[in-house]
């Protein structure tokens, strides 16, 4: 598959089909953007596991951070990289070899693996890189504009909304 | 629709603008309000900190003026965008984001007299000196650019001279400098021309001329291309360092390729204020949806005047790039082959006395200092604009005593072009 450009139906699927996400490199620092992504997807009704050797055993965010990959509740969805691309290329190989698949793997914003990406598609893993779903998510639920963002889309549509004020969904049910 | 990129036109009505959520309402709503109520303290936290997306005050964002936004920014093939009080504001919202004090902004010297004071003037207070390059010799921007130079600003079609930049040129310099190119495109629009396509890294509007059209409200915008790679050599600190004003955050390692757009709202509107009125991005809104009818007109219309002028006996000289034999005609069909826009200026014969006479003769025309209007507006200069000069001074600046600028409106081409053949005889 084409990783320079996604479409929407692509991403839109991924991100209504998962609902557990594991998070490595999750930052306990509240201005570092894995931060921002883990609190954003938590609001967005996902459950996130982050990982992060250096805080295991202590919460982020009110989720118990876990030391690696093989110490999560279950099999993720998603696992969700903030690592750079070599790293991300021996997670990917890690994923593999533990036989513990999840059904996307997703790269953040700068970090592409292309070898990785096709072993993983190989093993019918659906792959994301160089993107952040909270971006994606923001992009396609309409949020991103409030921040004068082009979100890349129109509809003539209804946009969904969810509980609250300032609080939007993807297509499917409104929560109000 | 979302997997094929919707036309210019389709864009210009819809980009930005859902049905609204709770009412149903279909022309976007003017949100007139100051502020937004928060879920609870943690929502609230998650909006300060910039973790969440959405509204807390009009001074930063605002739901209607957040469509204006993202329209402009889709139509220029931007990432994002951030609007303001005026045209002016923009540039200063969008310098104050690159440039410290002791830095200076390589300059076009044909750009609109109001841009060319404030670059002069004003900006010396923060620190920013301009160096001026000229346009048609391409070598002066090289040599103007030294260590400290942040950006080049130029104006893709200047205002009022009819030049057209060689935007690719001028981009492939900034490149190998390692500076952003901002071009100002209130003349063309992104309907004659797409300054990002070509390069440019940061687009500027005044929002007041042809994007409103109507000449009814006063905005301004500033378009992020996306393209700049903001930290690589660490030149511009309020993008690539760790922010005091918001904990320590990295703009551009957070907001990756719009992080220019955010860092003018967070950092410069937040604090500096100069904000749009909904009520403004509303009038604004509703005029871009016509713009390219509008402009297409404007354009037709301005080149038979123009025709029609430069065979007049009481005319001298007729400058419009849409004109075959014009110097910038091929720059023009290069970057702006629909057309060159509904401004130009021509000389009268009999100097400052018929340019005089002449404005105070129309009937039709509008004798008044804007451009982008429905209306066809005239304006001679050398006795309103630039009367402070001296001679010399008007003719280095382009306004001789002879120079006279139309914005040439959407009425009936022969009724413009009736108005000014009676405004022009004895
Ligand atoms: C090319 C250009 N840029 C900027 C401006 C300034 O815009 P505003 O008057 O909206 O502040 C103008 C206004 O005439 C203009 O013509």
């Amino acid at each position: 598959m084409n990783h320079d450009s996604y479409s929407d139906t692509y991403i839109k699927g991924i991100l209504d089909e998962v609902k557990t996400v594991a998070m490595i490199g999750a930052s306990a620092n509240t201005v570092r953007p894995s931060y921002f992504v883990l609190k954003y997807l938590l609001s967005k009704g996902y459950d996130v596991w982050p990982i992060n050797p250096g805080q295991a055993g202590k919460d982020i965010l009110g989720q118990t951070v876990y030391a690696s990959l093989d110490d999560v509740p279950d099999v993720p969805d998603m696992i969700d990289i903030f690592r750079n691309s070599e790293a991300a290329g021996q997670i990917v190989e890690q994923v593999l070899q533990s036989g513990k698949l999840p059904k996307v793997i997703w790269m953040q914003l700068t970090v592409r693996h292309d070898e990785a990406a096709k072993r993983a598609e190989a093993a019918g893993i659906k792959v994301v890189m160089d993107r952040c779903p909270k971006i994606e998510y923001g992009r396609l639920s309409g949020e991103i504009g409030w921040a004068g963002v082009n979100s890349k889309t129109i509809s003539a549509r209804r946009p969904t909304l969810k509980s609250g004020f300032q609080h939007r969904g993807l297509t499917g049910k409104s929560e109000s | 629709m979302s997997e094929n990129i919707p036309g210019f036109s389709t864009l210009a009505i819809h980009a930005g603008a859902a049905p609204d959520p709770s009412t149903g309402a279909r022309a976007t709503p003017i949100y007139q309000t100051t502020s937004f109520v928060f879920d609870d303290v943690d929502h609230a936290a998650s909006l300060f900190g910039l973790q969440a997306f959405g509204n807390i005050y009009t001074r930063i964002t605002n739901p209607t003026t957040a469509v204006l936004e993202e329209r402009v920014a889709a139509l220029e093939g931007g990432t994002a965008a951030l609007a303001t009080a005026s045209g002016h504001s923009a540039q200063l919202l969008c310098f104050h984001t690159l440039m410290q004090p002791g830095d200076n902004i390589v300059a076009a010297n044909k750009l609109y007299g109001g841009s060319i004071n404030q670059l002069n003037h004003s900006f010396k207070s923060f620190g920013w000196s301009v160096k001026w390059a000229d346009p048609d010799d391409l070598n002066t921007f090289e040599a103007a650019i030294d260590e400290n130079t942040k950006a080049i600003f130029i104006e893709s079609l200047a205002n009022p001279g009819g030049i057209v930049m060689d935007i690719e040129a001028i981009s492939a310099l900034a490149k190998a400098k390692g500076i952003p190119l901002v071009v100002d495109n209130t003349m063309a629009t992104p309907y004659l021309c797409r300054p990002i396509e070509h390069g440019a890294d940061i687009v500027l509007h005044s929002l007041t001329k042809f994007m409103g059209g109507h000449g009814n409200s006063m905005g301004g915008i500033i378009v992020d291309g996306g393209s700049f790679d903001w930290s690589a050599g660490g030149r511009y600190p309020l993008l690539s360092e760790p922010r005091p004003e918001y904990q320590g955050i990295v703009l551009h390692e957070t907001f990756g390729n719009f992080a220019f757009a955010i860092a003018c709202r967070v950092l410069g509107l937040r604090d500096l204020g100069p904000a749009i009125s909904p009520f403004n991005s509303f009038m604004i809104l509703t005029g871009i949806e016509t713009l390219p009818l509008r402009m297409q007109r404007h354009s037709d219309n301005a080149k038979k005047v123009a025709l029609h002028l430069s065979g007049h006996s009481k005319v001298n000289w007729v400058s419009y790039a849409a004109l075959p034999e014009d110097k910038h005609h091929a720059l023009q069909q290069k970057y702006m082959p629909k057309g060159a826009g509904a401004v130009f200026t021509f000389g009268v014969e009999g100097g400052y006395d018929a340019g005089v006479a002449l404005v105070s003769k129309c009937e039709l025309f509008s004798h008044l200092a804007n451009i982008g209007d429905t209306r066809s507006l005239i304006i001679h200069p050398a006795s309103t604009t630039h009367r402070q000069l001296t001679d010399d001074q008007k003719t280095a600046a382009g306004a001789g005593p002879d120079v006279v600028r139309i914005s040439v409106g959407l009425e009936e081409v022969d009724d413009i072009i009736a108005d000014l053949d009676q405004a022009l005889s004895d």
